[in-house]
Order: C-alpha cells, then structure tokens, then sequence
C-alpha cells in the first residue's frame, strides 16, 4: 500500500490518468488487501513494465503487482499509438482510408486492406471479379505467413534465441520482395481496392510466389526440427499461460489463442468470404491452451496457408481484376488517360467515392493472423462513412493477456505477451 | 455477398422469442440490413434479454461493442452488442439507445467478461455510462482528457491544450 501511494505521488505527466491507473490495481479484487505484518521481507512490490520496453512488442504497458516472483494481478495500458483512426474514417471516402488501415495492423497490411474492402462491398453491394478475389487471397495468405513469421522470430527470440530471429526475418523479406513485385510496395501495401485490387499479378511477381511456395515448406520444416523437439524451447512454454476453453470464450479470445484452446472458430469457415469455401484446408486445433498450443497452431497454420496458396495458384482464372462500373469501382489506368469519361469517372470516384445505401449498417470480418478483424460500417448516403468501427482482434486478446497474466511468474511475462502476440498499431487505433 | 445465411429459419427461435416479449412486455424491434439480424431493445429490458440469449440461445461469445453517435436529440448514442451463437454459427446484433442528458447503460460484463474492455472504450469515446462496471476508466485517452473525441461536435484536429504535454525536451531532462 505505502509503494502504492509513493509511485502515484511521483509522476507529473498525466497525473490523474496514473493515480486512477495504479489505483485500479487496488480495486480489482477488493477482497485482497496488504498488511504490513502478513509481509516482512517485503517482498510484494509493483513493477511498471512499458511503454517503451523491447519485449512488450511496440508500446504496451503493464503495471504488475508482485508477490516474490509471482504476479498477483496485473493491469494493462493502452493507447500509447492511438491516433483516432476511427474519427479520421468519418471525414475521409472509404478508398481514402485504405491507406490508415496498412498502418492499424502493420505486419499484415494485405488482410486489413482486404477487411476494409470487404465490408464496403458488401454495404455497397459491389460484385468484385473472380480474378481479384484470388488475387485478394494470395495476397492475404502470403500476409499470414509474414505476420506468424514475425511473430515466430520474436517469441523465439524472448525464450533466448536470438539468431533464430534472423532466419525467419530471411524468409519475410522474401515475402516483402512478392509484396514489392505484386502491389509496388514492399511494406504499407494498399493493393486491394474497392471493387477488386489496384493491379494484375507481373510474371515477376508470379514467379516469386511459385518459388516462394516451392522453398518455404522446407524452411517450415527446418524450423519444425529446430524447436519442436528443443529442451529448452519446449520446457520454457509448456503450461505456460494456459487459457481454458470455457476462459477463452467468456474473454473473447479470438484467432490462434482461441484455436490454442481448443475451439475450432475461423472466419474462414465460420463465414466464409472471398472463394475460402471453395478451398481445401484444415483448421489447426490444439487443446493445451499453453504457449506451446499457440506455438504448434500458428506453425500449422503456415503450413495450411502455403496449401490454399498453392491451390490458389492452380486455379487463378483469367479475366478483370475490378468492378467494371464507374459508380463502384476506379476505372483503370488506360481509360482515364485515354478518355474524358475515365477521366471524369476517376474524379468521382476520388471526389465523393462510393456512396452505399442511406442508414445501412454491415458488419464484415476475415481472418486476419491475429484473428477476426471486422468493419462495422453505418452509412449516411454519402461518400463517407458516418460510422466505422474496427474490431481488432490484438484489444482482445490483450484483454486476454490481463487475465492470463495473473498467477504467472514474473520470468514468463514476456513470453506470454510473445505468445499473445498482440499489434499495438491495430489494438490502440 | 449473396453466400450469406439470409434466411429467417437460422433465426426462427429468435424471432419467436421477440414475438412472446413483444405481447407481454416492451417492444422489442427486428430490423435486418445487410445480414445479420438487429434487434433494438429498450434500455430496461436489457439485461434481461442479454442473459436469456447467453443462457437459452447459446449465445456465448460476445464478439464487440459498438457505440455510434446519431447526433440527434433524446437517444443519441447507439450501442450495438455483436454476439455470435457457437453452436448453430450464427450471429446476431442487440442494439440499445442511450439518452443524450444522462447516457447510462447497464454493464454486460457480468455476462461477458470481456464486456468491460469495450464497455471502457465506449465511455472513452462517447461517454456512456456504465452501471455496475468493474473498472470504468479510460481505455486509450488519459483521464486527465476531458472530452469525447468520437462524438459529432468534437473537431477533427483536436481541441488545443486538451492534452498536458511535457515542458522540458528529453534533451534538457538529459542535462539537468
């Protein structure tokens, strides 16, 4: 209690904002209390982790409450990276806020632009061509692969490998160069648009995606054989962090940390969108709930993601790659510098944009590596949304986060959050 | 997007449901616009209707919280519960109005635990008020922030000196 009162009186910035900070950590089970007596070697303290701490994974910070080495209750806080996204989607037209959604969920650019799109379309009822959803999935699956890379690197990483961060980042930047190649940038993407995507698939970019799908299992397994079987791997995630099932629902878990506790929920199957229910793929369950749950079903899920690639490989049919209507969709390049209607079309489409059906509401979402991502879209008729909510599966499990923390040891927190693998760009807007 | 479940069946128990409140109690409205079915309940009939569609119709998994502002008098603020059936794989949309003067709406998170961090986020950005709330604090802005900033009439670029930032430059701090 006294280092309760002493941390609350120091800081200067945000003043209010720390006290009722640290005093949450008091009230959130008020049947805990501190004395003095039950405690004389003084061993419960509060230890302030974050914002800027290189194993919280960009700005997150967590207050814990210790006692020895075990963390009685701990407190998350966020919106260190909060822009107001949402207030900046009400004043730009849908196809302007593309470009904030790159930067919501930045180690998977393509699934949150596909979101995006998604959603409108089907507010808007715009029919994308067969060519542009395959293209949309390829560009999906290779931004999953990306994001489980990254996140494998890093977990690694916090469990005490470093090198191991060097080869994944070795395959992501092949990843980057497809990126490059597909929609002309290696990193913020925006290669979807509303009605279909921005351009066709080059030869290059084609050839890329076919040695990378020829190459990257065996990479897969190399890291298979590397960690499945590691003492030190194995024995520092196992039981580590667990989440029940019946937890994991009642705290809206979502993506691998669901699939880690044994509940088979993936969009992709749950609602299928784009051509998924066409494709043949399994959705990898385990029932541990631990880190290393999480581990294996992120692992399988890159091995699940290189067999939709490839059957979308074999099955890419030819033909438009947008919408051919200039009430919906961009015109292409070709028209608008070819002729005046293009041109006036191109205008419009930037001026006032896509203009859905007055008082519609949707509610569209995928499955984006960290799990659903959905747009909740209210429009007012015009060519702005007068709502948009994103539902960011990191808020969610980092809700998660805050409950699992509780009872673990204070040397596990930083692969907990590893495995949570939470985006700090998507969970604070 | 015609792949949709579409068809009132999926929702038949629902709509049955609606009809028995609806002749005993409160207007409960239905209203589908794009897929998934809405249903508007009034503020009192609330929790009640949230508990009865966890426990009898399986509604276990809260998916989000949305809080619109409709910028007009009386009910101002929307806030639309998203929950998803595991069982039959359906989802379905409560929503509730909260009123302008006094914008309180009871808490969910007794039903869902996760309830509470979009519940904090609601009250972040439009100031609803959640009653019976376990932690209502701000959930992105600092407290010490004393306005709304997804309601209608806060202003693009901010309100200047909303927000109390650091006198000193990290370089100063560096030296002294």
């Amino acid at each position: 209690m006294m280092e309760l009162e002493q941390k609350s009186a120091s800081p200067t910035f945000f003043k209010k904002h720390q006290e009722s900070f640290y005093k949450s950590l008091e009230d959130k089970h008020t049947t805990l209390e501190f004395e003095d007596s039950d405690d004389p070697l003084n061993s419960r303290m509060v230890l302030n982790m974050g914002p800027s701490h290189p194993a919280t994974h960009g700005v997150l910070r967590l207050l814990l409450q210790l006692n020895g080495e075990t963390i009685e209750k701990a407190k998350l806080d966020l919106g260190y990276l909060h822009r107001g996204v949402e207030k900046i989607a009400e004043n730009k037209t849908y196809q302007e806020f593309m470009p904030y959604t790159d930067r919501m969920d930045y180690l998977s650019p393509y699934s949150n632009n596909v979101a995006l799109c998604l959603a409108v379309e089907k507010l808007a009822d715009v029919e994308v061509p067969e060519r542009a959803q395959y293209i949309r999935m390829i560009g999906a699956e290779l931004a999953r692969i990306s994001a489980h890379l990254l996140w494998l690197g890093t977990m690694v990483m916090d469990s005490g490998a470093i090198s191991f961060f060097i080869w994944t980042f070795r395959e992501r930047e092949k990843i980057y160069d497809i990126m490059d190649q597909l929609a002309g940038h290696r990193f913020t993407v925006s290669h979807a648009r509303i009605g279909g995507v921005a351009n066709d698939i080059t030869d290059d970019a084609m050839a890329l995606i076919k040695e990378f799908v020829q190459t990257f299992p065996k990479e897969l397994k190399g890291f298979h054989s590397m960690l499945d079987r590691n003492r030190i791997f194995v024995d520092r995630n196992v039981d580590v962090g667990v989440v029940s099932t019946e937890k994991a629902i009642d705290l809206g878990a979502t993506g691998p940390i669901l699939r880690g506790s044994g509940y088979a929920y993936d969009i992709r199957r749950f609602e299928p969108y784009l051509k998924y229910d066409e494709m043949d793929f399994e959705i990898p369950t385990r029932l541990e709930g631990d880190n290393l749950a999480r581990y294996y079903v992120r692992m399988e899920e890159m091995h699940e993601s290189i067999r939709i690639l490839r059957q979308c490989l074999d099955r890419l049919p030819k033909g438009p790659i947008r919408a051919n209507d200039a009430k919906q969709a961009y015109p292409s390049k070709d028209e608008v510098y070819y002729s005046m209607e293009g041109m006036i079309h191109d205008f419009m489409m930037t001026d006032t944009g896509i203009c859905p059906p007055e008082g519609a509401e949707v509610y569209h979402a995928v499955e984006a590596p960290k799990g659903e991502l959905g747009y909740f879209i209210q429009s007012d008729g015009t060519g702005h949304p007068w709502r948009l909510k994103v539902n960011a599966p990191s808020f969610r499990n980092l809700q998660v986060l805050e409950h699992s923390l509780e009872g673990a040891s204070i040397s596990d927190t930083v692969l907990i959050i590893g495995s949570i693998d939470p985006v700090m760009g998507e969970a604070d807007k | 997007m015609s792949n949709q479940k579409l068809h009132n069946d999926v929702y038949s128990d629902i709509l049955a449901f609606v009809e028995y409140e609806r002749g005993v109690t409160h207007p409960i409205s239905v209203y589908r616009s794009t897929s998934d079915l809405t249903l508007v309940v009034p503020r009192d009939l609330l929790i009640e209707t949230l508990t009865k569609l966890k426990e009898e119709h399986h509604f276990i998994y809260l998916v989000d919280i949305v809080g619109t502002d409709r910028f007009v008098e009386g009910d101002r603020f929307e806030i639309l519960y998203n929950l998803i059936d595991l069982k039959q794989g359906r989802r379905l949309v409560v929503k509730t109005l909260a009123n302008e003067d006094t914008p309180i709406v009871p808490s969910a998170s007794a039903i869902w635990t996760n309830a509470s961090w979009h519940e904090r986020e609601i009250f972040d950005m439009y100031g609803v008020h959640f009653t019976e709330h376990p932690d209502l604090r701000r959930v992105y802005l600092p407290e010490d922030f004393e306005y709304y900033p997804l309601r209608k009439e806060f202003p693009l670029l901010g309100i200047p000196g909303s927000i109390d930032l650091p006198t000193s430059t990290p370089d100063q701090e560096a030296s002294s």
